[in-house]
């Protein structure tokens, strides 16, 4: 059923990790890529990796969740493995016609799949326990400087909770129109390419008239209440940082020195 | 002659995800042929998981359900051709429009049961004449009608199929007085000329009352009661702690019959309880 499909994976809680400021959780998450790509060495990568986990551990969310996060980035990470593999040259393993793995070569894989997988389980980690509505407002706050530049960051950000919100109202209209194109004969399972294109009609007319005919009522109903845009605009949540995100940020620069005090210790 | 029969009909939403919903529990009814039946029952109810149901737009988790004597899940392949004969009508079926014309928009259900063009075109102007469209509306666009008139092409898109039972979900919702009556009178006509099955999903008990011949009650995802509509208004005290009233005329002779008087309270339409008074009134001479 295509209600299933989940966009905007949050996973509401009440964890020390989901109570971070969302400004504060974006730049740790930045925080964490860098750790990743200052580690050098095995033990470098894997306090990175335990404290990856630590933060799951932490935020309550299944461990599952983390395969499940997974899921798209695996063609990527055996791509890459097979070709570091293949190309990294030195202590040759294994040789068999031009096919040279070398030891190097499945320690640079092991090394960047690991890699890969802590860097696409920590961002995840921020969209499962950040409401998107949460996101787009760190965001705003974090891009408030290029305003200066006068770049529409306010625009921007009200788009995006707009659209935001938006995806599940247009997934549930989507099922009944559907099901109500189904109720009168619509095959959309069965045919060819072009057959089930051309049975995409009658879903996607009704969809996009519906769409214009909420945008126009949106609109309308922002404009009654006065919406002029971002100048001079309050908000009804503040944004605070509390002892929790000193706490989360002394953790990942401590981290982070961790692992450069590591790149120099273990060579 | 039964036309549709569920038997401990059973439906879960998201089964094993934290969201997990019980929307329909062990439902069994039998709804006779030509039968004009009022489907009750609060928002949340059950209603919609229900009638999804009856045509496999919805897979029951477990229970069966009979389209005449067939299982309606028995066969995939065959879903299709339920289809055709258990028409659905959704809550504000004029989102759904999307043809180029009024015309081939109530022909898209008759055209994909393949039937010749022919036959295609008696359908769509049959089902235009019974929701009251004029020939000269067929050739337009159906974004160009007023928002009534678009109600009603999405419902002679559904009838142009000539289903063998019609269920229409909320036809009336947000329609004018006139509007509503109009519609309502329109699908009376059709079940009368076409003695086919009507299910019609309402929230005002006036409009049961005037319609529905036979009155099925949905509570907290449970049938309460399946009945001819006069037992089943006669139960106003039950309704009402469910939440769900009883029309006007009945809530008054069931408040006589609570305050001793004997009248009987299953009566639902203003004749029969204007007959009623009269009768009484007749009774103990004091009719003029």
């Amino acid at each position: 059923m295509i209600k299933d499909i989940t966009i905007g994976q949050y996973f509401p809680g009440r964890s020390p990790v989901h109570r971070l400021d969302p400004r504060v959780k974006i730049m740790l998450a930045l925080g964490y890529i860098v750790i990743l790509f200052v580690a050098q060495n095995a033990w470098g990568l894997g306090l990175g990796v335990v404290a990856g986990f630590g933060a799951y551990l932490i935020s309550g969310i299944p461990l599952v969740m983390i395969l499940k996060s997974l899921k798209p980035v695996v063609p990527i990470i055996i791509f890459t493995s097979v070709l570091n593999m293949l190309f990294v040259e030195g202590e040759s393993l294994f040789h068999w016609w031009i096919v040279n793995i070398t030891r190097e070569g499945v320690h640079t894989a092991i090394f960047m799949s690991v890699r890969i997988i802590c860097l696409i389980a920590g961002t995840s980690l921020l969209t499962y326990t950040t409401s998107p509505i949460a996101l787009t407002d760190g965001i705003e706050r974090l891009m408030g400087p290029l305003k200066k530049l006068r770049f529409p960051v306010h625009e921007l950000a009200m788009m995006m909770t707009i659209a935001l919100r938006f995806i599940p109202t247009l997934i549930e209209e989507t099922d009944k129109i559907m099901s109500a194109q189904k109720a009168r004969g619509a095959d959309l399972e069965t045919g060819g390419l072009m057959q089930r294109a051309r049975a995409l009609v009658p879903i996607l007319i009704p969809l996009f008239v519906s769409s214009f005919r909420r945008a126009d009522e949106l609109a309308l109903a922002m404009e009654c209440r006065c919406y002029r845009g971002g100048e001079g605009r309050t908000r009804m949540k503040q944004l605070h940082m509390g002892p929790g995100d000193f706490v989360a940020s002394a953790l990942v620069v401590a981290c982070l020195a961790g692992v450069i005090a590591l790149n120099l210790l273990v060579k | 002659m039964t036309a549709i029969r569920t038997e401990h009909l059973t439906h879960t939403y998201s089964v094993g995800t934290p969201f997990q919903k019980v929307a329909v529990e062990d439902v069994s009814i039998a709804i006779g042929e030509g039968e004009y039946v009022g489907v009750i029952g609060h928002t949340g109810s059950g209603k919609s998981t229900l009638i999804q149901h009856l045509n496999g737009l919805l897979a029951p988790t477990s229970g069966k359900v009979y389209i005449g004597e067939q299982d309606l899940w028995a066969d995939k392949s065959k879903l299709r051709s339920f289809r055709f004969a258990v028409g659905l009508v959704f809550q504000y079926p004029e989102y759904q429009l999307f043809g180029e014309t009024v015309y081939s928009d109530i022909a898209f259900g008759p055209t994909n049961m393949g039937l010749p063009p022919d036959e295609v075109d008696t359908r769509v102007r049959q089902a235009a004449r019974f929701v009251g469209l004029s020939d000269d509306k067929l050739q337009k666009s159906p974004f160009e009608l007023s928002g009534g008139q678009k109600r009603r092409v999405a419902i002679a898109g559904v009838l142009a199929m000539d289903p063998k039972v019609l269920i229409l979900d909320e036809p009336t919702a947000g329609l004018d007085p006139k509007g509503r009556d109009k519609i309502l009178g329109e699908i009376r006509e059709y079940h009368q000329e076409k003695k086919n099955t009507v299910l019609l999903v309402s929230h005002s008990m006036e409009d049961i009352a005037k319609n529905a011949t036979m009155a099925l009650v949905m509570n907290q995802s449970r049938l309460f009661c399946y009945d001819r509509v006069e037992e089943v208004f006669g139960r106003g005290a039950e309704l009402a702690r469910m939440g769900l009233t009883v029309p006007q005329v009945s809530r008054v002779f069931l408040d006589l019959a609570s305050r001793g008087l004997d009248v009987d309270a299953r009566v639902y339409t203003v004749e029969a309880a204007a007959e009623q008074i009269i009768a009484k009134a007749a009774g103990k001479g004091v009719a003029k």
